[in-house]
């Protein structure tokens, strides 16, 4: 019973938050744990925020594209 | 914030709960036309009541728990990821490589599936009927809860942002309860595409922002232009989307085109 419920309450939240394509979710957190790098090297936020803008784009576009080839 | 940043945060929330409360509607009307009513409204009013429980405690946790920089980064990338999710489906249905959201065939559906299913009754209920409305609404209401915290917190106007949620919640049930059918009228892919692209804006925008949290200030990032920057941002998605939609039209044309011409062979 336990085990049902836990085992729901995580594809709640997985079907939630990654939804129909994990990709975009591996994206957007590979991009942020590169901007974080970035500022814990000392990177100044008005350099990394427009980079970290494009680079949400960029991997946003690579995402699709990889999407619709597979389709 | 300025009040033209916090009208498009209103207006974020206005539609992406129409959106929402609109596919709620269409389950609630399935199960309560095949199902009967008091299983599907007691199942709508449960589901009502542990989102009340879910907000009191997601609210009180963030806000109690979270500097705003964190705050900021966590709900900035929660918005980016979800938005994101809205904009992928957009521009697939509207190049072509996605059949569109159509509440006449889900609601369909689901009257099929409330009719085939066995009956049961628990507590005096349908219980078919009544856990259907009650995941319907739940799952739906989430949605609706997390944007609502999200923009409410982030713009300081939680009662604006819930007053626009309950706005949307007024609209959508009166208009369901007078049709007394699902509201295909609403151009539900238009409004989620429109969603999508402010959900990502803001996302991009405050996940931005929050990266400060790893500096040495702990402080939250500015973004260059500081409020303006949302435009600039909202208008590059806007071209992304749009680029892409014709890119994967130009795919999607070719594709359909050999479909028919297999189709065709086949037949004759």
């Amino acid at each position: 019973m336990l085990l049902r419920f836990a085992r729901g309450f995580g594809q709640f939240w997985y079907d939630f938050i990654i939804g129909d394509d994990w990709k975009i979710a591996a994206a957007v957190v590979t991009v942020l744990a590169v901007a974080i790098a970035a500022v814990v090297g000392g990177v100044h936020g008005a350099v990394l925020i427009p980079l970290f803008a494009a680079a949400i784009v960029a991997g946003f576009v690579v995402v699709m594209f990889i999407d619709v080839a597979d389709s | 914030m300025g009040s033209s940043t916090t009208w498009a945060l209103l207006l974020a929330v206005f539609f992406a709960a129409v959106v929402e409360f609109v596919e709620a509607l269409t389950i609630v009307l399935a199960m309560g036309i095949t199902r009967g009513w008091r299983s599907a409204l007691a199942g709508t009013g449960a589901a009502v009541v542990a989102l009340a429980a879910f907000t009191a405690a997601a609210g009180y946790a963030i806000t109690r728990w979270l500097p705003e920089s964190a705050l900021q980064l966590t709900i900035g990338t929660l918005l980016l990821i979800f938005g994101l999710q809205w904009l992928r489906k957009g521009i697939l249905r509207y190049s072509g490589l996605k059949a569109m959201h159509d509440e006449a065939e889900i609601f369909e559906k689901e009257t099929m599936a409330a009719t085939a299913a066995q009956p049961e009754s628990r507590f005096g209920l349908d219980w078919f009927g009544f856990v259907v409305s009650f995941k319907g609404v739940f799952l739906e209401g989430v949605e609706i809860v997390f944007i609502v915290i999200t923009f409410g917190l982030n713009a300081h106007h939680m009662p604006a942002a819930i007053a626009a949620a309950a706005a949307a919640g007024l609209v959508v049930i009166t208009a369901g309860a007078l049709a007394r059918r699902p509201l295909t009228e609403i151009p539900e892919n238009t409004l989620k595409f429109g969603v999508g692209l402010l959900l990502s804006t803001f996302g991009t925008f405050w996940a931005g922002e929050g990266l400060g949290l790893f500096a040495k200030s702990g402080q939250s990032f500015a973004w260059p232009g500081k409020d303006l920057a949302l435009l600039v941002i909202l208008a590059i998605w806007a071209v992304v989307a749009r680029v892409l939609m014709l890119a994967f039209r130009r795919r999607a044309v070719p594709a359909q085109t050999a479909a028919e011409t297999v189709s065709v062979t086949e037949g004759a």
